[in-house]
C-alpha cells in the first residue's frame, strides 16, 4: 500500500445553505406538514452493500422514515420528518457515513423526469399484445384446413383483430407520423416516411377486407411490424442513466456561496451575487465567478478547469477565474462579474446555440430519400400495369408494393448495429451518448486532441533531482515529510522516492502555496518555493514546476516535475496518424513541443498558449474547411470545443462525476483503447452495410411477389417478421463477436 | 362452437389483465431500476421492535467500518 492519505475533513459549514428554506424548498419534490421527500444524488453508489445500508437509514436517525436506492441513476429517494431532522443534518448524515450527495445549481432548476421512456414502454406493451392476439386469430388461416372455418367466426376473428389494431395504429404509432410529417415540413424524406406510408397501406387495405367480408386482412404483419419497430426504438434508446452528458457549469457550481455582509457571514444562492459583493471561500470549495482577491493566499486548484493537477498560487489584487477550487486557508474576494457572465460560463452559453436540428446526414435517411423514390415507382408502375386489366387488382398491388416495401427491417438495421456498439463500448468503459454518436465517430476524418489531463496523467508527474544526487538518508527524510501533505506535487515526490521506512516528523507545519517545514530528529527540513525555501524569488522558472528542498537554511536542490504521458500514448497516436489528420490544441506554454512532435509525428499540427475561446474557434475553422471534427478533451476549458465539435469525447478519471458535456466519455484507465474504440466504428459500419444487403434481399422476394399480385396475408406474414428477426440477430452477433476479436486487448493483432 | 367463443373471450380478458399490470409496473416505475430489487429480496424482514434497534446498530457500525476501508 502506498501513500494512505486522510482526506482533509469537510468544512462544518459546507452543507449550511440547505437551511436557508428558498434553497431547500427547491431540492425537496415534497413537502407537507412534518413530512418531506427528498431526491439525492449520490456518486459513491456502486454495491449491494450500499444499498443495505441507504435502505436502513431510518435506524441511523428516528426522523428518517423510509430511503430507497434507484441503482442505475445513483439515487436515493428519502422520506423524513422534518420537525426531527432538518434537510442539512439529513446530507450531513450522509456525509458523515462517506456517502457525500452531490448538490449542484443544476438540481435547483428542476429536474428532468424520464417520462417519454415509459411512455415508448406502454407502446411497446400495446403493441405485442395486440400483435400476439392477433397472431391466434390469423394463425387459424394459415394452416392447412384453416379454409373450412365457420365464416361467422371468421367474421368475429376479423372484428376483434381490427378493434385490437386500432390502439396500435393509433396509440402506439403516433410517433412514426409526427416524425414523417416534421421532417416532410423541413423538405426531408426520412425512414420514418415509407414506414407511415406502409402502415397506412395495411391498415386501410386490411380495413377494407374485414369490412367487406373477404378476409382477415394483414392485421397480424402490421401489429408485429410496430411490435419489432418499437424494440428497436427501445433498444436505441437505453442509455446510461447515472451517466450525464449534459452537464454544463451549472453541475458543477455550488448553490450558495458565504458572503461577508457589514462583518457579518450570510448564505446566499450564487444567483444573487452581485458585481462588489464580498465572499469567503474556505478550502476545497469553488469559486463560482471571476473575482478578486483581497484577503489571504489563494491556492487555486484548476484541475476541472485545464486538467492541471498542481494548484496555481495567487496574491491579493489577483484577478481569479471562476470554476477553481481553493486548496488552503480561506480567502476573501470580491466579485468582479456575476456568474453568468463570468468568462468560463459566457463560454458555454455562446456554444449553447447549437440545437438539435433534424440532421439529413445520417446514413439512413440518405437511403431512405432514395429508397422511398423507388418505391412509389415501381408502385405506380405497377398500378398502371394493372389497370389495364383491371382496377381491383391494379389498387391491390399498389397497396400490396407499399405493405411489402415498409423498411422495417432497414429501420432496425442502425437501432441493432449502433445499439450493440455503444453496448459493447460501454462494457468496455467508452459511454456513448446515443446511436448518432457512433456514425459521427465513423465520419471524422480529423482528431483533436487537448494536452494536460488528456494525454497527460491527472496525479502523476516525472521527477527528476537537480543539483548534488541524494543520499538515501536525505531521501528518507524527504519521503518521510512529504507523506504528510496531499498537494499533487508532494504526492507524486512520495511516490517517486524510493520506498524505505518512514522516519517520526516533529513540528509539522503546511503553509499553502508556499511549502511544508517540520523537524525530524534534530533536523529542519524545508520543502517547497524558491521563496520558502531560499527566502528570495530570483531565479525561480515560471514555464515549469519545481520543488526546492532545504535542510535548515541550506537550499540542497531541486525537484523538477514535468508531465507524465499515458501509457500506450505513442501506440495510439501512431495507429491513429495512418487514418486521420492530427491536431492538438494546449493551454499550455510548448515547453513539451519537441518531445510531443515525436509522439505526434511530422504531418500533426500542434499548437500552444491556446484559450478556451481560441480552441473553440480553432474547431469551427476546421469545420468550415469541411472537415469532420472529432475533439478530445477533460477540463471544462474543452468544453466549448467539446460542443462545437461533430463529436467531443471527455476523458474522465470518474466517469460518475467529472466532465465536461459532450457526446462520448471515455474511463481515463481505458485511453490506450482510443484508437481501438474510433477504428471499431468502422468495423460496425460495414455490418450495417450487410445488413442492408439482407434486408434488401427480402424487399426484392417481397416486391416480386408485390407486383405479380400475389401477396398473400400469410406471405406478408412469414417474410416480414423474417427479415426483421434475421437482420436483428446479424446485427448483434457479428458485432458483439467483432468486438471481442477486436477490442480485447489478448486477442488484438497489432 | 360456443365454447369457441367463449374460450375467445376468456383469452382477451385475460391477456388484457397482464396488459393492464404491465401498463401499471411502467407507470409505478419498476423498469427503472432493475437491479436494486435483486438485492432489498436478500436483506432481513424487520425484527421485533426492542431487540432490532440494538442488533441493527452494531450492524451498522460493521457495514460503516468496512466502508471506511476500501
Amino acid at each position: 500500500m502506498s501513500g494512505i492519505r486522510v482526506e482533509a475533513p469537510p468544512p462544518l459549514k459546507k452543507f449550511a445553505f440547505l437551511d436557508m428554506p428558498e434553497i431547500s424548498d427547491k431540492l425537496l419534490d415534497f413537502k407537507e406538514g412534518n413530512r418531506s421527500k427528498v431526491r439525492l444524488f449520490i456518486p459513491a453508489i456502486h454495491c449491494a452493500s450500499c444499498i443495505w445500508l441507504l435502505e436502513h437509514l431510518h435506524t441511523l436517525h428516528h426522523g428518517i422514515l423510509y430511503s430507497s436506492v434507484n441503482f442505475p441513476k445513483k439515487e436515493v429517494h428519502i422520506s423524513f420528518q422534518n420537525d426531527l431532522i432538518s434537510l442539512r443534518q439529513l446530507v450531513e448524515l450522509l456525509a458523515s457515513i462517506h456517502y457525500v450527495p452531490e448538490i449542484t445549481l443544476q438540481d435547483m432548476e428542476g429536474s428532468t423526469s424520464r417520462k417519454s421512456d415509459r411512455k415508448l414502454l406502454i407502446k411497446l406493451g400495446i403493441a405485442g399484445f395486440s400483435f400476439l392476439n392477433i397472431m391466434t386469430y390469423s394463425l387459424a388461416e394459415y394452416v392447412p384446413g384453416g379454409d373450412a372455418i365457420d365464416p361467422k367466426l371468421k367474421q368475429l376473428f376479423a372484428i376483434l383483430s381490427f378493434v385490437l389494431i386500432l390502439p396500435v395504429v393509433l396509440y402506439s404509432a403516433n410517433d412514426y407520423y409526427l416524425s414523417a410529417w416534421k421532417g416532410l415540413k423541413h423538405k426531408i424524406i426520412s425512414i420514418d416516411l415509407p414506414i407511415t406510408l406502409g402502415i397506412l397501406a395495411l391498415f386501410v387495405q386490411s380495413s377494407w377486407e374485414v369490412f367487406s367480408g373477404t378476409g382477415i386482412g394483414y392485421m397480424d404483419s402490421l401489429a408485429g411490424l410496430l411490435f419489432f419497430l418499437l424494440i428497436g426504438k427501445w433498444y436505441q434508446g437505453k442509455t446510461y442513466q447515472a451517466l450525464s452528458f449534459e452537464r454544463d457549469y451549472r453541475s458543477y457550481f455550488p448553490i450558495a456561496v458565504t458572503k461577508v455582509e457589514q462583518e457579518e457571514e450570510v448564505i446566499l444562492p450564487i444567483r444573487e451575487l452581485r458585481k462588489g459583493d464580498t465572499i469567503l471561500i474556505r478550502n476545497q470549495e469553488l469559486i463560482p465567478a471571476d473575482a478578486l482577491l483581497t484577503e489571504g493566499r489563494a491556492n487555486i486548484d484548476y484541475s476541472f478547469v485545464t486538467g492541471e493537477a498542481i494548484p496555481q498560487s495567487r496574491h491579493p489584487g489577483d484577478l481569479i477565474f471562476a470554476g477553481g477550487r481553493q486548496v488552503g486557508s480561506t480567502i476573501k474576494l470580491i466579485i468582479e462579474k456575476p456568474v453568468e457572465q463570468s468568462y468560463l460560463t459566457q463560454l458555454w452559453n455562446q456554444s449553447e446555440q447549437k440545437s438539435e436540428k433534424l440532421s439529413l446526414d445520417n446514413l439512413i435517411n440518405q437511403i431512405s430519400q432514395y429508397f422511398t423514390a423507388i418505391v412509389l415507382i415501381i408502385a405506380f408502375t405497377s398500378f398502371f400495369y394493372w389497370i389495364a386489366t383491371d382496377l381491383r387488382t391494379a389498387v391491390y398491388v399498389f397497396s400490396s408494393v407499399l405493405i411489402i416495401a415498409c423498411p422495417c427491417a432497414l429501420a432496425l438495421t442502425v437501432p441493432f448495429t449502433f445499439g450493440s456498439t455503444m453496448r459493447v463500448f460501454g462494457k468496455r468503459g467508452f459511454y456513448i451518448k446515443s446511436t448518432d454518436v457512433v456514425e459521427k465517430i465513423y465520419r471524422t476524418t480529423c482528431l483533436v486532441f487537448d494536452k494536460t489531463g488528456t494525454l497527460t496523467l491527472n496525479r502523476k508527474m516525472k521527477t527528476r533531482f537537480e543539483g548534488e544526487p541524494l543520499t538515501s538518508s536525505e531521501q528518507q527524510l524527504i519521503r518521510s515529510l512529504v507523506q504528510h501533505s496531499s498537494h499533487p506535487l508532494s504526492t507524486a515526490l512520495y511516490d517517486t522516492l524510493p520506498a524505505i521506512e518512514s522516519l517520526e516528523v516533529d513540528q509539522y507545519e503546511e503553509i499553502p502555496g508556499l511549502g511544508i517545514t517540520a523537524v525530524i530528529g534534530t533536523q529542519r527540513i524545508n520543502i517547497g518555493s524558491r521563496l520558502f525555501v531560499t527566502g528570495s524569488e530570483t531565479g525561480e522558472d515560471a514555464q515549469e514546476s519545481r520543488v526546492y528542498i532545504g535542510f535548515g537554511n541550506q537550499m540542497r536542490g531541486f525537484f523538477r516535475f514535468s508531465n507524465l504521458y499515458r501509457a500506450n500514448l505513442k501506440q495510439v497516436i501512431d495507429t491513429l496518424s495512418h487514418k486521420y489528420e492530427l491536431h492538438l490544441i494546449s493551454g499550455d506554454n510548448d515547453a513539451e513541443r519537441t518531445r510531443l512532435e515525436t509522439i505526434f509525428g511530422p504531418s500533426a499540427e500542434l499548437h500552444f498558449n491556446q484559450s478556451p475561446t481560441e480552441k473553440k474557434q480553432y474547431i469551427e475553422n476546421l469545420k468550415k474547411q469541411g472537415k469532420q471534427v472529432l475533439m478530445i478533451g477533460d477540463g471544462l476549458n474543452d468544453a466549448g470545443a467539446l460542443r462545437e465539435s461533430d463529436a467531443g469525447i471527455s476523458i474522465a478519471d470518474d466517469v460518475f462525476s467529472f466532465s465536461p458535456a459532450s457526446d462520448a466519455i471515455l474511463d481515463a484507465k481505458q485511453f490506450a483503447k482510443l484508437d481501438k474504440f474510433i477504428c471499431f466504428t468502422k468495423q460496425s459500419f460495414k455490418v450495417i452495410r450487410l445488413s442492408l444487403l439482407i434486408s434488401f434481399f427480402y424487399n426484392v422476394i417481397g416486391l416480386s411477389f408485390a407486383v405479380s399480385a400475389k401477396l398473400s396475408p400469410l406471405v406478408a406474414a412469414i417474410l416480414m417478421p423474417l427479415s426483421s428477426v434475421s437482420v436483428v440477430a446479424f446485427a448483434t452477433l457479428t458485432v458483439t463477436l467483432l468486438a471481442q476479436k477486436k477490442l480485447n486487448p489478448e486477442l488484438s493483432t497489432h | 362452437m360456443e365454447a369457441i367463443f367463449f374460450l375467445i373471450i376468456i383469452g382477451v380478458v385475460v391477456a388484457g389483465g397482464f396488459l393492464a399490470a404491465f401498463i401499471w409496473a411502467v407507470r409505478s416505475g419498476q423498469y427503472e431500476d432493475d437491479y436494486s430489487p435483486s438485492v432489498r429480496i436478500l436483506f432481513d424482514q424487520k425484527k421485533p421492535k426492542k431487540k432490532k434497534d440494538e442488533a441493527n446498530s452494531i450492524q451498522d457500525n460493521d457495514t460503516i467500518d468496512k466502508k471506511k476501508e476500501h
